[in-house]
C-alpha cells in the first residue's frame, strides 16, 4: 500500500496543535502581520532621502518661532514607509473588498471606466487658474454634467461647486436666505422632521437659523399635520430627507411642499439618497427649491474615511438667480465662459457669494459625467431599481429574525431599517455587528437612525450580487439568533479581528491624540 | 426640595426659585457611556424647552433641554473631567447646571416622579 510513487515527494505530517496555541516570536500571525507604529519603527539617523549638510544659520532670526528641542519625528528609508502603510493597509475593510453594509453612506462600486477618465491629463493636470480658452474641454465637461443634473431632477439650474452633502446643504439654505431677504422678508425658523439627516439641524443653526424639529409618525415618515399646523410666516423653508433616513419615501412631500409654498417658505430636500430614485421620481416636480446631491453616493465617485466628496445643489427657478459663483454658460459658438465676480453684475448679480476659491471637485465631477454616460439614462433606472429591490431583499430575508420596525409599511427604498428588539437581555445592537467582523463584513450603521431603538440601517446598494447577498444575508441569520439565544461568546466579539473588542467608551473620554514615547 | 420631570427626560429638583437641573437614570441608560458633556455658560438666559446642553455618548450626541426658564448660576464642573458621573449617579452628582427661575408656574406643566414612571414604563 501506498507505494505506487516510492520516489515521488509526500508531505510528512509533524506534530500539530490548534493555531490559537501557537506562539510566533514576531507576534506575525502568517500573513497577518503586527505592525508597530511609525514612530516606533523609525529612528533619527535614517532616512529616505539625501539631505544636503545645513549650512550655518543664525537661529536668532527666528526670534522666539527658533525650536528648542529635537523635533520628533520618525526617520525611515522608502522601502520601510512603503511596507509600514501596504502592511496596514492589509487589515482595512474596502468596498474592493466585499459588501459594505453602512446605511446611508451608499458604498457602491466605484467603475474602474470612471477612474480611467478621471486621470485623463486634460481632466487631471489642470489648474483652476489656467486661462479659461486653455480648458475648454473641462469647462464643458463640468456644463455637460451640470445639465445632466438638471435633468435628472427636473429642476431650473444648479449650483456644482459645493464640495460635499453638508456644504451642499449650506449652499441650499443660503439661496434661501438670500431669496427671502431678497423680498424684505427674512424670517427666523427651518423646521426639520426627526427622519431628516443628521446634518440638516446643524447646517439650518449654522446658516442662522433656529431649529425646530417635527415629529415623525409611527411608520417612520414626517408628521404631515404637525408639520402643517407649525407653518407660519416666521418659516424660512423645512429640510426633508427623501427617501429619508428610515428608508422609507416621503410620499407627502408634495402636499408639504405646497403647504411651504403657501406660506412665503421654501423646500429644502436633502437629496443624499437620490440614488434610490433617479431616473423615477423628479424632485423638481415635487415641489423642491433646493437639493443636493452627493456625487460620491449616486453617481458612485470614490468616499469613505472624510472624502472626498461633491454635492452640487439644484435649484428651482425661484432660488437659481441666488446661487453662488463661479459657474459655467455655454457661448453661441459652444465656447465655454466661466461666470466669475467680475461678469457675475451683468449676468447673475443676485449671487449669494460663493461657496469655495474655486470650482469644486472636479475629478468628482469627471467621474460622476463617466459613471452617467457610460450607464445611460435607461441604465441609471435599472440603478435606483436594483439598489431598492436588494435593500428589499434583505428586508424580507432578516425579517423573521430580526425586529424590522416599519417592515409592515410597506417595501423599503434603498436601506433596510431593523430593531434590536427580540435580543436576549443584556445584548445589543453593538454586539450583532462587532459579530458581524468575525463574519468578515464591515458593520452595519449602528444606532441610527435615533428614532428606532437600537437601530441597525443596512443598505446594500445595487452593485451587489444576489449571491453576495445571500452569504450577507447567511452570515446576519447566524447573528441574528444567537443575539435572541444570548450566546455569551457575541458579547466578546470579534474574536478573529487582529485587536478584540476595544475599549470605545475610554477612547472617547480619554482620547490619546499624541504619541508620547515609553 | 420637590422633583419634577419632563417628557426629554430632564429631570428638576427645586428649592424656593433656585433650580438643580440633570438627565433622568432612564436617559443615561438609554444613551449609554457617557463620553463628554457640554454644560452652559454661567449667565446663559434659557428659555423652557431651548436646547441648554449637549451629553455625547458613545451612540449618539443628545441636546438637554431647559425644563423651564431661567438663568444658569452654577455648572457642574467635574463633569469635565468625570463625564461618567452622569452615568453613575445622573439624579445626583451627576447633574449639569443649577438656574434660577423665571416663572415658577411653569413647573405645573411637569412631570411628578410617578407620572414620569407611569411615562418610562409606556415607552
Amino acid at each position: 500500500m501506498n507505494e505506487l510513487n516510492p520516489s515521488g515527494w509526500r508531505p510528512a505530517m509533524g506534530a500539530s496543535a490548534p493555531p490559537d496555541t501557537i506562539e510566533t516570536f514576531t507576534g506575525n500571525r502568517a500573513l497577518q502581520l503586527e505592525e508597530a507604529l511609525l514612530f516606533e519603527l523609525g529612528s533619527p539617523d535614517r532616512s529616505g532621502v539625501d539631505f544636503d549638510d545645513i549650512p550655518d544659520f543664525d537661529t536668532a532670526l527666528l526670534g522666539p518661532n527658533a525650536r528648542k528641542a529635537r523635533l520628533d519625528l520618525p526617520g525611515l528609508s522608502e522601502p520601510e514607509t512603503v511596507r509600514h502603510y501596504t502592511r496596514l493597509s492589509r487589515q482595512n475593510y474596502a468596498i474592493d473588498l466585499g459588501l459594505f453594509p453602512l446605511g446611508s453612506c451608499t458604498m457602491k462600486h466605484n467603475p474602474r471606466l470612471d477612474e480611467k477618465v478621471a486621470r485623463f491629463p486634460g481632466f487631471a493636470d489642470v489648474h483652476p487658474l489656467q486661462p479659461v480658452q486653455t480648458v475648454q474641454g473641462a469647462l464643458s465637461a463640468i456644463n455637460e454634467l451640470a445639465v445632466w443634473l438638471i435633468e435628472l431632477t427636473g429642476m431650473h439650474g444648479v449650483a456644482m461647486t459645493p464640495k460635499a452633502g453638508a456644504h451642499g446643504e449650506l449652499c441650499g439654505l443660503l439661496c434661501i436666505r438670500a431669496a427671502l431677504e431678497a423680498k424684505g422678508d427674512p424670517r427666523a425658523v427651518i423646521l426639520v422632521p426627526e427622519s431628516a439627516h443628521g446634518t440638516n439641524p446643524a447646517t439650518a443653526a449654522f446658516a442662522g437659523y433656529r431649529v425646530e424639529n417635527i415629529p415623525a409618525t409611527t411608520d417612520g415618515r414626517v408628521d404631515v399635520d404637525a408639520l402643517k399646523a407649525r407653518l407660519g410666516p416666521d418659516v424660512a423653508g423645512v429640510m426633508i430627507t427623501n427617501p429619508n433616513t428610515c428608508g422609507l419615501f416621503e410620499s407627502e412631500l408634495k402636499n408639504i411642499a405646497d403647504a411651504v409654498h403657501a406660506i412665503g417658505g421654501y423646500v429644502y430636500c436633502d437629496g443624499a439618497n437620490f440614488n434610490a430614485i433617479v431616473g423615477r421620481v423628479r424632485p423638481g416636480d415635487l415641489g423642491v427649491d433646493a437639493m443636493h446631491i452627493n456625487l460620491h453616493k449616486t453617481f458612485s465617485t470614490p468616499h469613505g474615511g472624510g472624502g472626498p466628496g461633491s454635492g452640487p445643489v439644484v435649484l428651482s427657478e425661484a432660488l437659481s438667480p441666488f446661487g453662488p459663483l463661479p459657474f459655467t454658460s455655454r457661448q453661441a459658438d459652444g465656447s465655454m465662459k466661466l461666470i466669475e465676480e467680475e461678469q457675475a453684475h451683468e449676468e447673475h448679480p443676485q449671487a449669494f457669494g460663493r461657496m469655495c476659491a474655486f470650482h469644486g471637485q472636479m475629478g468628482m465631477f469627471t467621474r460622476a459625467l463617466t459613471y452617467i454616460l457610460s450607464h445611460g439614462a435607461d441604465g441609471l433606472r435599472q440603478v435606483s431599481g436594483d439598489a431598492v429591490l436588494n435593500a428589499n431583499y434583505i428586508l424580507r430575508s432578516l425579517e423573521d429574525v430580526l425586529d424590522a420596525p416599519f417592515g409592515a409599511a410597506g417595501p423599503c427604498m434603498h436601506e433596510a431599517l431593523f430593531s434590536d428588539d427580540g435580543f436576549a437581555e443584556g445584548f445589543t445592537t453593538l454586539d450583532l455587528a462587532k459579530g458581524l467582523i468575525d463574519e468578515g463584513y464591515h458593520p452595519m450603521t449602528v444606532y441610527f437612525p435615533l428614532v428606532v431603538h437600537g437601530a441597525m440601517l443596512i443598505e446594500p446598494t445595487e452593485t451587489e450580487s444576489k449571491a453576495g447577498l445571500d452569504q450577507f444575508i447567511g452570515a446576519m441569520r447566524s447573528l441574528a439568533e444567537r443575539a435572541r439565544a444570548g450566546d455569551e461568546l457575541l458579547k466578546s466579539a470579534p474574536h478573529l479581528a487582529p485587536r478584540r473588542r476595544l475599549d470605545e467608551t475610554l477612547a472617547a473620554r480619554k482620547p490619546k491624540l499624541v504619541y508620547k514615547p515609553a | 426640595m420637590t422633583r419634577y420631570f419632563t417628557k426629554d427626560h430632564e429631570w428638576i429638583a427645586v428649592e424656593g426659585d433656585e433650580a438643580t437641573v440633570g438627565i433622568t437614570d432612564y436617559a443615561q441608560g438609554q444613551l449609554g457611556d457617557i463620553t463628554f458633556v457640554e454644560v452652559p455658560g454661567v449667565g446663559a438666559e434659557v428659555g423652557k424647552g431651548d436646547a441648554a446642553s449637549v451629553v455625547d455618548s458613545v451612540k449618539a450626541a443628545s441636546d438637554v433641554y431647559a425644563p423651564v426658564s431661567g438663568t444658569v448660576t452654577v455648572v457642574n464642573d467635574a463633569l469635565e473631567d468625570q463625564p461618567e458621573l452622569v452615568n453613575t449617579d445622573p439624579e445626583g452628582e451627576g447633574w449639569l447646571w443649577k438656574m434660577t427661575l423665571s416663572d415658577t408656574a411653569e413647573l405645573d406643566s411637569l412631570m411628578d416622579e410617578a407620572s414620569y414612571q407611569s411615562f418610562i414604563s409606556g415607552l
